[in-house]
């Protein structure tokens, strides 16, 4: 089931569009704003919501890279890999990245506080290298300047 | 027609063709995976690569794909270019990164449209030298197996299910090449024609399960063209045996009828023919209450000759699922005027009501393929995805004509499926279904209405009344009723090709009556309508044409003494009328004796029991809803002494001494006397050619030229090879030599052309593309309306339905597994068969303080049955519903007025 | 040279204000345009602009808008999309715009929906451009109110709704069909052309898809004309172009140059040349799917045509740099990797060849390459190609595959041949 509050935002996007379907994206992120990743009930729930088979939803859902099937920790560290970043010391950020927190790419920490994902391009790459932990972009990285940032997240 | 240049020769083909479908139709090859003559191109799989000119001096030209780029006039194209061949083959090469090399286990092996296209496209050589993904597969039910490392992700089996049969549980996820088929989490398939993935499939990804339990090499099938007999849409099939036992059912092209598909009741249904019910020996009853005893042919001819011969109190009770041939048989042995129906007396007229209204006009009844056209539509009463699947999958094609409208005007060609369908989104052609319950196409439906069976029909005369003033009006019309009454008007008369659907199953005469006044009153509005009637059995329209007596007429017989022995041919009567009805029929007969190849409540009181072949064990012919009489033939033979039941007629015939049938000598003579006998049946010898019948001085194979083990099946029975039946009754051989070209299009046992060994190879059978089968569809129309119809309106219009104080209207409720006894003994189709419940309206239900779940005490004809309700909200106020057909449940004697006993709280 | 795209750019990068905005001149163009000018006017004005798509592919942009139906039995409603999704590798130019000057973008896309007489907008934006997205909504919100956006603006009659949709990922999301089906809350996996958007693009209407500069360079050219809009640049294109260097330079960055600007100009003078000790090798000028440009294009001006004549694409404009320090197998390993993921998985060649392709740069990378590696390389490269495929991805993604192959022969052949990559030691 979905949340009234998850109702109600989900609703909110119906008016941009001549189709309740069309907002089942907004809806997939609704839910995982509010909880973080989208499971299966959640593609349920959703689907019970638009009208729409459980398949139907899943199909969209696991087509995007930032829908998240699977449980993240509390915050999402997404490390550029493309050219820029690669070009500007992206294999040394990431070495960093594993080192700190004892995780591959695709992994959480046991603590549960951080996801480390690849992610394409974060057209910042007049700075680059560059992360994003949830919605914040970090930029001109060097491995002390992501130890600092790592501070900043419970 | 215009003119295009394939590879410097000329040719003429159909500008509202693709050019794939234009190559394909002029017979040459060009590989391809995605595109589906019956869903259109959508230019994934990059496969049909051709080269394309500028004109006729261009020479450097441009790859396309064949399947996205229309037919026009002066189109200059190669299919040798070598750039083209190139890619072609590195198509191939590229799906086959990550196929399994595994076809000597696969379950496509042999049938596989990608083992055909590898070696048309001629890429022979592995080049990729990495790891292959894998898969995990899913648990899809009882008739489809899923293995997902085979797939090669041409998108067919999503776009059929969900864009074709409209199913909603199977679908792509994820991206790149980690694209995956299949369903959210494991489960049953929900939809009715599932089946047909394993054909859409180009590889081994679904296959049938069925075929899996007891897997047999596609080219080891023993296979000849059939007739499905678990409806009356009369499909085309195409079943196939190894070693004594059915194996599996295909869909057989028939442009005019089922097209490239068949329902899952009809492709699973199948099993049982081999079931360990089947009645494999005569038995015989020495005394009325001994039991019955095995017994041999001889003895048992003799002791029934006894009792017919020089015995004027013979009748005979026919079958709405025995051939023609079987029932005319039944009818020479006990004489024209002592040969009777077999259904209930309210079918009995039902049905020829439906045969008086397509007789007189005023519309015609549509095949499958032409209700496809139907552009407006009103469905009366049937809930066709369960009473006549297929139908139903044609009006999830019909309703799109609208598509093809809007197409039209962006330049959208139709076979380009993803094109239309994101420019039309979800605008459907009208069509408005009334029935007790909600039904599956309702979700196409423009509207759809919940009434009672006489208030359905009273909507259906108000319809014709909008229709036409002539047209007799209706009384005390609520005004919803008739404001819907208008809208249907309206959208009807507007039409180009109207349609009208009704049938059977509601069991009530008023619907027909309703739908021919609406056919009547369009037609004398200057409108094309068709009407469509389902039936309930695969031969109920040829039974009634046969005007046999009926049911009642039989039982008058017997009590009046004018009857003491009576002949059942394939019939249980106790899945016809009332139980205690049929007892005490059954009981009333001195001599029962029954023809039938399961043992069930009928053959059990019989006082001989003969053994009669199914379907895929003899020939024979049905007339399905249409009036289109088809030929099913032998696909192996049983083992003895079971035989056909036209069969042991004749030999009961001859045995009595009688001369009727005696120099009969094969099948087809009794297809000649009945067409000479009865000339409503005129038609039906010409469906397919005589046993003499040669091409090339050979017969048609019914076994593959890759055929394996003849020599060896039996060795451990016998080592000396045995000798090849010969088959007196038709042309097929029941062997690997003979004709492989083309047969007669009535007598195709397996679609194959050389190169191409899966169901594609239909392409080449095919007039063109999609189109009818070389020489003419098979089967033979035998009902057309007269030419100038003028026929009377009916006017006999019920009272509305008025919900009873503590009495309900007890209604069926078809299921497609579940309310056909034959297919039922497949496990798989008893395993999709629902439970026995009643449902009802919430409303009532809550009146009578009765839960979903709960058991309810429940009584039709003062008998109670304990049952598991169900709330329906969709149904009307008053109304129950029963499950059709299954086991323990009153289904003959419905509609009926039933009560909840007291215990039922 | 007056500046059309960012010359309310703040310096320290704050979004402008509609206060500011229109202090500055802003939305008199819009008013002008929808008050006194047709549909058509507007679209003649900038046909005569010759603005090109600043998308990717350089499509007269005037000219797309003319294969909308216009008049009272047009389809309806239609839809202007602003393709916002930027999600080509070492292309971050429309952040500029969306971040800096939001209402540049709304102003561009009221006039451009006016001219196709849409009645509904959307921008379509990447999901990471967090900044941006706080950004619209505000202008958004600002625009609604001052009574630019919704039912008669600016008086005029015309009603125009517009929506922000920011999306969940993916590279194809960019794609304009893609993106549309994207926007329908679909898979983004392409749609067929024909039929081309133009005619039935969203919820199978009518709908316009441009870029965000090609949007922006809008207003200027209906508030000043389209001669003075050619004149700003000296090449046949016109106009201004943001151009963009990311890589091992000293000042990577986003500026709006004249259209044409010479590479070397790019790099030596705005971008700061080379960072210490590094050589340029070779450059691809407009994003992760355009082909190389090595030292011998220096001097060439960087519009549609010329870059194209070099046998590339001026794609985005934002030049992605690669040093002689840096390993070219390894840097296109990088890129075809990222292509390989983003494929859609819908046609065969892209999805079952990129991977392939990567495997292959892969192995050579690691010092496993084989002598026919390069042929099935190359023969990827062809048969990937335009036309090929379903949608341009996959031929984009072997455009730097092809050239590099074409530039960096010999340091292909070396990794092979030595077994190892020579930058790694
Ligand atoms: C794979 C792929 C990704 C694309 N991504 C973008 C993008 O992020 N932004 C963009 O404006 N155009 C992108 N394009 C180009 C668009 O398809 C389209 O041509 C463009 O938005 C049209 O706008 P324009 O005419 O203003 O250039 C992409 C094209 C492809 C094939
Ligand atoms: S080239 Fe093919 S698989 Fe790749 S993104 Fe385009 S359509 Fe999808
Ligand atoms: S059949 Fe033409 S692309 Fe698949």
């Amino acid at each position: 089931m979905l949340s009234e509050q998850e109702q109600r935002e989900i609703k909110a996007e119906f008016a941009h569009y001549p189709q309740k379907r069309a907002a089942c994206i907004e809806a997939l992120k609704v839910v995982q704003k509010h909880r973080g990743w989208v499971s299966d009930d959640g593609i349920k729930a959703i689907a019970d919501f638009l009208d729409m088979s459980p398949e139907e939803v899943d199909n969209v859902a696991t087509f995007y890279n930032l829908v998240f099937r699977k449980p993240v920790g509390r915050h999402v560290i997404l490390i550029c890999d493309s050219i820029s970043c690669w070009v500007t010391g992206y294999e040394q950020i990431k070495e960093h990245l594993f080192e700190r927190l004892g995780i591959a790419l695709g992994e959480t920490t046991k603590d549960n506080r951080f996801t480390l994902l690849p992610m394409a391009c974060l057209g910042a790459c007049d700075h680059a290298p560059v992360i994003m932990i949830d919605d914040d972009l970090y930029h001109d990285l060097t491995p002390e300047k992501i130890d600092q940032i790592l501070e900043n997240y419970e | 027609m215009v003119t295009i240049h394939i590879d410097g020769t000329s040719y003429q083909v159909d500008e509202q063709q693709n050019l794939l479908e234009a190559i394909l139709s002029l017979g040459l090859d060009l590989p391809y995976f995605c595109w589906h003559p019956a869903m259109g191109s959508v230019g994934a799989c990059r496969q049909c690569a051709i080269k394309i000119y500028k004109d006729e001096n261009d020479t450097q030209g441009k790859i396309t794909m064949a399947c996205m780029e229309p037919a026009k006039e002066g189109t200059y194209l190669s299919l040798n270019d070598a750039e083209a061949k190139e890619m072609r083959s590195h198509v191939i090469q590229w799906l086959m990164t990550n196929h399994p090399h595994d076809c000597p286990i696969c379950d496509e092996g042999g049938e596989c449209h990608l083992q055909d296209m590898t070696v048309m496209a001629g890429h022979a050589y592995r080049r990729h030298r990495y790891n292959k993904r894998t898969y995990r597969n899913q648990y899809l039910g009882p008739f489809i197996n899923h293995e997902m490392n085979r797939c090669i992700q041409c998108y067919r089996c999503v776009r059929y299910y969900r864009d074709y049969a409209g199913g909603d549980d199977l679908d792509a996820f994820a991206a790149h090449n980690h694209v995956y088929f299949g369903r959210h989490e494991d489960g049953v398939l929900q939809n009715e024609f599932s089946g047909n993935l394993v054909e859409v499939c180009p590889t081994g990804v679904f296959t049938d399960k069925t075929l899996k339990s007891h897997y047999t090499r596609k080219w080891d099938l023993t296979t000849a063209p059939s007739i499905c007999h678990h409806c009356s849409m009369g499909c085309n099939i195409i079943a196939g045996e190894r070693y004594g036992s059915l194996r599996r059912i295909y869909a057989r092209y028939n442009g005019k009828v089922n097209g490239y598909f068949i329902c899952d009741r009809g492709r699973f249904g199948y099993e049982f023919v081999n079931s360990d019910k089947r009645i494999q020996q005569p038995m015989l009853r020495k005394e009325r209450n001994a039991d019955p005893e095995p017994t041999d042919k001889q003895t048992i001819l003799r002791h029934i000759a006894e009792r017919i011969q020089n015995n004027d109190r013979v009748i005979g009770i026919g079958s709405p699922i025995a051939s023609l041939e079987s029932n005319f048989a039944l009818q020479q042995l006990v004489g024209e005027n002592r040969f009777y129906g077999g259904i209930s007396n309210s079918e009995d007229r039902l049905v020829k009501t439906v045969i008086n209204i397509l007789r007189q006009g005023p519309a015609r009844t549509p095949s499958l393929k032409e209700i496809e056209n139907a552009d407006a539509i009103l469905v009366l009463g049937e809930d066709l995805t369960n009473t006549a699947p297929m139908m139903a999958l044609s009006l999830r094609q019909a309703v799109r004509n609208i598509q093809k409208k809007i197409a039209q005007k962006l330049n959208i060609p139709y076979w380009q499926d993803a094109a239309v369908r994101e420019a039309a989104q979800e605008e459907y052609s009208p069509c408005y279904i009334a029935t007790p319950a909600g039904t599956k196409l309702d979700e196409v439906a423009r509207k759809s209405m919940r009434l009672a069976p006489v208030d359905i029909a009273r909507l259906g005369f108000a319809v014709a009344h909008r229709i036409s003033n002539d047209a007799p009006g209706v009384d005390n019309l609520s005004k919803e009723l008739a404001s819907l009454a208008a809208e249907i008007g309206e959208s009807l008369k507007g039409a180009e090709h109207p349609l009208i659907v009704t049938g059977t199953s509601c069991r009530n005469e008023n619907l027909l009556h309703a739908s021919a006044n609406i056919a009547a009153a369009l037609k004398n509005a200057g409108a094309q309508p068709s009407i469509s009637f389902t039936m309930h059995d695969a031969n109920s329209m040829g039974l009634a044409m046969m005007n046999a007596g009926t049911l009642a007429q039989a039982k008058h017989e017997v009590q009046e003494g004018n009857a003491d022995t009576v002949i059942i041919l394939e019939n249980d009567l106790y899945k016809r009328i009332d139980e205690d009805a049929a007892t005490e029929f059954l009981d009333q007969c001195q001599h029962l004796i029954v023809l039938d190849y399961l043992h069930n409540k009928t053959t059990s009181k019989a006082e001989a029991v003969l053994p009669v072949s199914a379907f895929s064990e003899t020939f024979g012919t049905l007339v399905n809803q249409e009036g289109r009489a088809q030929r099913f033939f032998e696909v192996h033979i049983p083992a003895e002494p079971v035989q056909a039941g036209w069969q042991w007629l004749k030999d009961l015939s001859t045995a009595a001494g009688k001369n009727a049938m005696s120099d009969w000598q094969n099948f087809h003579d009794f297809t000649r006397h009945l067409s000479n006998a009865m000339p409503q049946f005129k038609d039906i010898e010409a469906i397919s050619p005589p046993p003499g019948y040669r091409v090339a001085d050979q017969r048609i194979p019914r076994q593959s030229h890759r055929y394996s083990g003849r020599t060896a099946m039996h060795a451990h029975h016998n080592v000396h090879e045995k000798k090849t039946p010969q088959d007196k009754d038709s042309a097929f051989a029941f062997s690997m030599e003979g004709y492989r070209g083309q047969p007669p299009p009535s007598m195709i046992p397996l679609f194959w052309s050389p190169g191409w060994n899966s169901a594609q190879s239909i392409n080449k059978y095919q007039i063109e593309v999609g189109g009818g089968l070389h020489g003419g569809d098979p089967g033979k129309r035998l009902i057309e309306p007269q030419e100038k119809a003028d026929s009377p309106y009916f006017k006999n219009i019920p009272e509305p339905f008025e919900p009873g104080e503590n009495r309900w209207l007890t209604l069926p409720g078809y299921h497609i597994f579940g309310s056909e006894s034959l297919s039922m003994h497949t496990p798989g189709v008893a395993e999709r068969a629902p439970g026995p419940y009643l449902s009802i309206n919430d409303h009532d239900a809550a009146q009578l303080n009765i839960k979903d779940g709960a058991d309810a005490t429940y009584v039709v004809a003062d008998r109670p049955y304990t049952l598991a309700v169900k709330i329906n909200a969709s149904l009307p106020r008053g109304v129950v519903e029963l499950p059709a057909g299954l086991p323990g449940l009153p289904t003959a004697i419905l509609p009926a007025w039933g009560k909840f006993s007291e215990a039922s709280e | 040279m007056e500046n059309v795209l960012t010359k309310n750019i703040r310096p320290d990068q704050r979004p402008v204000s509609l206060k500011e905005y229109e202090e500055a001149g802003g939305y008199q163009a819009a008013r002008d345009a929808v008050k006194k000018k047709t549909p058509k006017e507007v679209q003649e004005e900038v046909k005569k602009s010759n603005l090109k798509g600043r998308g990717g592919a350089g499509f007269p942009t005037g000219v797309k808008w003319g294969f909308v139906p216009l008049g009272d039995d047009a389809p309806r409603p239609k839809y202007l999309v602003a393709n916002a999704d930027e999600m080509e590798p070492g292309t971050f130019k429309d952040r500029v715009l969306l971040e800096g000057d939001p209402h540049l973008l709304i102003e561009g896309m009221i006039i451009s929906a006016f001219a196709i007489d849409a009645e509904v907008s959307y921008i379509f934006l990447r999901w990471a451009y967090k900044k941006a997205e706080a950004a619209i909504e505000k202008a958004l919100a600002e625009a609604y109110e001052a009574g630019y956006l919704g039912k008669n603006i600016f008086g005029s009659g015309y009603n125009l709704d517009m929506f922000l949709h920011t999306s969940v990922g993916r590279y194809m999301c960019g794609e304009e069909t893609g993106l549309l089906n994207a926007l329908e809350g679909k898979r983004a996996t392409p749609r067929a052309k024909p039929p081309f958007p133009q005619t039935s693009g969203l919820f199978g209407k009518p709908t316009i898809v441009n870029n965000v500069e090609t949007l922006c360079s809008v207003p200027s050219i209906i508030a000043k004309g389209a001669d003075w809009y050619r004149k700003l640049s000296a090449t046949e294109d016109g106009g201004t172009k943001l151009y963009g260097v990311s890589g091992r330079v000293n000042k990577p960055g986003v500026w709006e140059l004249p259209m044409g600007t010479t590479m070397r100009e790019i790099i030596e003078e705005h971008a700061g040349g080379m960072r210490n000790g590094l050589r340029f090798k070779g450059a691809l000028p407009g994003g992760a799917s355009t082909d190389f440009l090595v030292n011998e294009h220096m001097d060439i001006p960087m519009d549609y045509a010329n870059v194209s004549n070099a046998g590339s694409r001026l794609g985005t404009g934002t030049l992605i740099v690669l040093d002689d320090q840096t390993c070219p197998v390894g840097f296109v390993l990088n890129l075809e990797r990222f292509f390989a993921r983003e494929s859609c998985g819908w046609c065969t060649p892209c999805r079952d060849g990129l991977p392939w392709v990567e495997r292959i740069l892969e192995s050579i990378e690691q010092g496993d390459g084989r002598n026919e590696d390069l042929d099935l390389l190359n023969m990827h490269t062809k048969y990937l190609g335009p036309g090929l495929t379903f949608c341009a991805l996959a031929p984009g993604a072997m455009e730097p595959l092809q050239s590099a192959l074409k530039y960096f022969a010999e340091d292909f052949e070396r990794h092979i041949k030595e077994k190892r990559c020579p930058w790694r030691h």
